[in-house]
């Protein structure tokens, strides 16, 4: 069976003949609906997006129109639209394909979203290594300028919203909404304390804020085009719109799919659309969207009613849906839908300390558990695969990501305990046996034969 | 504060129903009613950063029907309460009518040991050697929240071991766990933001901005607010256990703000001074320069005997020759601002005596709007009140000088003050017969005929009253050199010698019986028990009088402050 891929965000992604300048955009019907917007009421626009049901795709899924909602409208400070562009999420890579290769797309979303919350001034902050990114984007802004399309008296609606691109300093905290804004301020970038630092209300610069991420930004676009209740139904409920499904590791064919939510199911991705695994090899865990989020095993089943359909289900790893809700049944989440897959030659332990070094060297050490619980994970974990280990470091390991989670300032520390408290129950059996083995002198492979 | 104390909500903490101020800081709150919230990060004077983690505490609200805004009840009929999934950290919430917590439970004390045990993985646990123990946060709460044990095993993390921060400031970044108060506190109160962290994560390292360095005036703060021994004072640096000192509260005499301290002693030696918290007049900070007081108690210059006319003499054959050469002539005295409000009482009934004009003297010099004045005595306001003083004195001796040139003075009193200093030459001087009563050699005892030692304010207790007209106590820290006697002491032996009665050593509740009496301002002030964060006095008299003070953290002038005349001295 294909993959039915309905191609809204991404319809000109990787078309034939289709480039990133503003003619090519105009051509295909673009600026329309901004042109649209900004004759509309703002607070409709506002509904539309909340009637929509979209989900933030910047990985922890919190409804646009909610966030837009808690908007503090009244403090007559000014209010800023932050777009985070700092797509460092390992795994994650659909926003740079947006940022290539249709600019415009954004620039028309960030446009009508800061026309519909009332913003004067907007920002990108892109990711420090995204340099052609960031200029493009400063290209593409410029050609928007010229048109009218951002700056004073947008398309002589009285509107005038400006744009800027600022590039950060390539820190993967700085994706983190609050640690972005202090980036974007010129400070430090370390996350806020929320409360009382909530951006819809003491965001940057202490005005109201709203920080989206690129992708949630471009379905403004399409919400405002379609409507918000039609736009409601495509997609599962609780769920609307498409996904990105943006394919890594060990598959024959690694690639991005835009699908409808709950379409397809990981497996069909898995092998109709990448091919299956390589040759020989057979799939062995997947972190299905973006590092931070719990691994699934080959070998687990869930069970249970789905909520949606009030049907039982009982679902293998390959049989999950790819929705945001039935993720959520399986104890991980959808998240950017940036799937790594790993087949039987992965070393868990090798992975896994691979893992625990990229949170240890992005943690920004501003508060305890993530700061030197994440460093002592790394630490650990190295150890494990210099062979050092004791049997009585899988429960340690395990018992500092559980410190470590729901005590930290930010989202951080789940990211950084998440793949190890999922991984380590799940692998449990591997890391002991390859400790042991290890300890006697053996060499060890998951898989019992030498990697390539 | 005032308006919050008197709106009070309940909280319930561990199943305790408690009163206490609505808005409060919780941990503050706690702390009011007996419950300790363990915290790092969290400064009552500084902004809140909630980094530590320490301060986690299960909290919740009661519960209400989303719909309908009822309460919702369980099966007794009681509202539910409405637990946060996750624990919460006490320092960035603030206390409100129904608010629940659980700061004893499974959860939260799990929370505790995991802090602690992070906190300490990459801190050095060499306590013998470290100058913080005894008074290090980090031990404390190890043994009251940890576990007791390590599970580390990893090699830890190595920092720079002894950065000079500052003149004043030594810094041992392992030690640090990254609180960022000193940050805060040069950022916000002291707005001089030198400080800041470099690298990221685990390694994260205290240092300050290149080409800056800590060297303002109030960097030895940042030593007091660390909890752990990573900053140090270089001064007092590896020179005491700090469990082998007594702390002893004083005040400091840099100026007229009157800023609260204690001095921290070992066997009548000072080895340090220390703010001492009074939200009325200091917070909790104190300058630099006012910690370097004590070495004044040792200093070379320091008059430890009596003598006269050059020779040692005992106190007897002193004070014979101060009632010999007070009755030459006219006399005159010359006050002080650095005297307590006792012995200004005394000089004053000293003045009844054997009458004689009153010279005073106080020094003029630059304040820096925060916790030194412009008025660099602790002790003006005494003067006026007790009523050696009628009005504000000049800020020269130009009077005495005049007397001294048309000699009309045989005799002058001198009360620690240099003369010479004050610009009166001392050839001119040597035309009368000093009489010194003072604890440092200068010029001017180089003339006096009679050298009366006097303790310093470490060595002797009393009370000033500030710039605030506030009267505060100070106490007395170290026994000071053998011999020597308070200067009240010395003032009563000198009226008994000239009176011929006999002599009884007043002490200071005797002395502010007598004041209560005589002074309408000091009226029904027993000195036990002026409490210790100071007693505001009545200032309406004087309100009226141009202090040289300008504003401060907690001062307002009055009047206008006389015009910034250059320094008298």
């Amino acid at each position: 069976m294909a993959i039915t891929q309905r191609r809204m965000i991404y319809k000109h992604v990787d078309e034939e003949g289709y480039s990133n300048d503003i003619e090519c955009y105009i051509k295909n019907g673009g600026y329309e609906i901004l042109k649209k917007a900004v004759q509309a009421k703002p607070e409709d626009l506002r509904q539309e997006v909340l009637d929509s049901g979209l989900r933030g795709r910047g990985g922890a899924g919190f409804p646009t129109g909610m966030k837009w909602k808690f908007l503090d409208f009244k403090s007559g400070k000014p209010i800023y639209l932050v777009c985070n562009a700092d797509e460092s999420e390992p795994g994650t890579y659909k926003d740079r394909q947006l940022i290539y290769q249709d600019p415009h797309q954004l620039i028309e979303g960030m446009m009508i979203s800061a026309f519909a919350i009332g913003a004067k001034q907007a920002f990108i902050y892109i990711r420090g290594e995204f340099i052609n990114g960031a200029r493009i984007l400063e290209k593409a802004i410029e050609e928007a300028r010229a048109k009218n399309f951002l700056g004073d008296d947008i398309l002589g609606s009285g509107y005038s919203c400006d744009l800027v691109v600022h590039r950060g300093g390539g820190a993967y905290i700085c994706g983190e909404e609050t640690g972005l804004i202090e980036s974007l301020e010129g400070k430090r970038g370390y996350p806020r304390i929320k409360p009382p630092y909530f951006p819809a209300a003491l965001g940057l610069y202490m005005c109201p804020t709203i920080v989206n991420n690129v992708e949630t930004l471009c379905w403004v676009r399409h919400i405002i085009e379609l409507g918000g209740k039609k736009f409601a139904e495509i997609g599962v409920k609780g769920d609307s719109g498409t996904h990105i499904i943006g394919v890594s590791g060990l598959v024959q064919k690694p690639g991005y799919f835009e699908i409808e939510a709950g379409a397809h199911t990981l497996g069909e991705i898995l092998y109709d659309g990448c091919g299956g695994p390589l040759p020989g090899r057979k799939f062995k865990a997947v972190i299905p969207g973006g590092l931070s989020m719990k691994i699934l095993k080959w070998g687990e089943r869930w069970k249970g009613k789905h909520p949606n359909s009030g049907e039982d289900y009982d679902w293998g790893v390959e049989d999950i849906p790819l929705d945001s809700v039935s993720m959520g049944l399986c104890g991980t989440a959808l998240s950017t839908g940036g799937a790594m897959i790993m087949d039987d030659s992965t070393d868990m332990l090798e992975a896994m300390a691979n893992i625990n070094a990229f949170y240890a060297h992005e943690s920004c050490g501003q508060c305890t558990p993530c700061r030197e619980g994440s460093l002592w994970m790394h630490k650990l974990s190295k150890r494990m695969t210099d062979g050092k280990a004791r049997e009585e470091d899988v429960p340690l390991l395990l018992d500092i990501a559980d410190q470590i989670a729901g005590r930290t300032i930010c989202a951080h520390g789940e990211a950084a305990a998440w793949p190890v408290q999922s991984a380590v129950p799940k692998f449990k059996d591997e890391y002991l046996d390859k400790i042991k083995k290890q300890a006697n002198g053996e060499r060890y492979n998951a898989a019992g034969f030498p990697l390539i | 504060m005032a308006d919050s104390e008197t709106n009070l909500v309940t909280i319930n903490i561990d199943g305790n129903e408690h009163s206490v101020p609505n808005g409060m800081n919780l941990v503050d709150a706690c702390e009011s009613v007996g419950v300790e919230i363990p915290h790092y990060c969290y400064h009552p004077k500084l902004s809140v950063a909630g980094n530590c983690r320490m301060c986690l505490v299960e909290m919740g609200m009661p519960m209400r029907d989303r719909a309908t805004g009822e309460p919702v009840l369980d099966d007794d009929g009681v509202q539910k309460i409405g637990w946060m999934p996750k624990p919460a950290i006490a320092c960035a919430s603030k206390t409100m009518p129904g608010l629940h917590l659980k700061t004893k439970s499974d959860l939260t004390k799990e929370c505790r040991e995991g802090v602690m045990e992070f906190l300490l993985v990459n801190h050095p646990l060499d306590c013998p050697i470290c100058d913080q123990a005894g008074e290090c946060r980090l031990q404390e709460f190890a043994t009251d929240y940890g576990r007791g044990f390590s599970r580390y095993v990893e090699e830890k993390n190595v920092k720079p071991k002894r950065t000079k921060l500052g003149p004043r400031v030594t810094l041992d970044d392992e030690r640090c766990i990254l609180c960022s108060r000193c940050v805060r506190f040069c950022d916000e109160i002291d707005e001089n933001p030198v400080l800041g962290f470099t690298e990221r994560g685990s390694y994260n390292t205290l240092t300050c901005f290149p080409g800056t360095q800590l060297d303002s005036n109030y960097s030895l703060n940042t030593v007091d607010l660390c909890p752990v021994g990573a900053l140090t004072s270089t001064d007092f640096r590896f020179k005491m256990r700090v469990w082998f000192l007594k702390p002893t509260p004083s005040i400091c005499t840099e100026s007229s703000a009157g800023v609260n301290t204690e001095v921290w002693s070992r066997e009548g030696v000072i080895y340090r001074i220390t703010p001492r918290r009074n939200d009325l007049v200091n917070d909790t900070w104190m300058a630099d320069t006012g910690r370097a007081l004590y070495h004044q108690v040792e200093a070379e210059n320091r008059m430890k005997s009596f003598r006269v006319d050059g020779n040692r003499a005992s106190i007897g054959e002193a004070t014979q020759r101060v009632r010999e050469l007070m009755s030459v002539g006219p006399v005159a005295y010359v006050g002080s601002g650095q005297m307590s409000v006792e012995e200004q009482w005394m000089l004053r009934k000293l003045a009844e005596v054997e009458p004689g004009a009153v010279h005073f003297v106080y020094h003029q010099g630059e304040g820096d709007d925060r916790l030194i004045s412009k008025d660099k005595t602790p002790n003006l306001r005494g003067g006026l009140l007790t009523g050696l003083l009628k009005t504000l004195p000049e800020t020269h001796l130009h009077a005495l000088r005049d007397q001294l040139e048309k000699g009309e003075v045989k005799t002058i009193v001198c009360f620690g003050e240099d003369l010479v200093k004050a610009g009166i030459g001392p050839d001119l001087l040597k035309k009368a017969n000093i009489i010194y009563l003072g604890s440092h050699r200068n010029d001017t005892t180089d003339i006096a005929r009679v050298l009366i030692p006097t303790l310093t304010v470490f060595e002797r207790s009393g009370s000033f009253v500030n710039q605030q007209f506030r009267l505060q106590k100070f106490a007395q820290c170290v026994p000071g050199p053998a011999g020597l006697l308070p200067t009240t002491a010395l003032l009563a032996r000198i009226i008994s010698e000239i009176k011929g009665d006999a002599y009884t050593a007043p002490s200071n509740p005797m002395l502010w019986r007598e004041m209560g009496l005589a002074i309408e301002q000091f009226a029904g002030v027993e000195f036990a028990k002026i409490p210790a964060t100071g007693l505001e006095l009545d200032s309406s008299a004087f309100a009226q009088l141009p202090f040289v003070e300008e504003k401060g953290w907690h001062y307002e002038p009055a009047a206008e402050p006389a015009g910034a005349e250059s320094s008298a001295h």
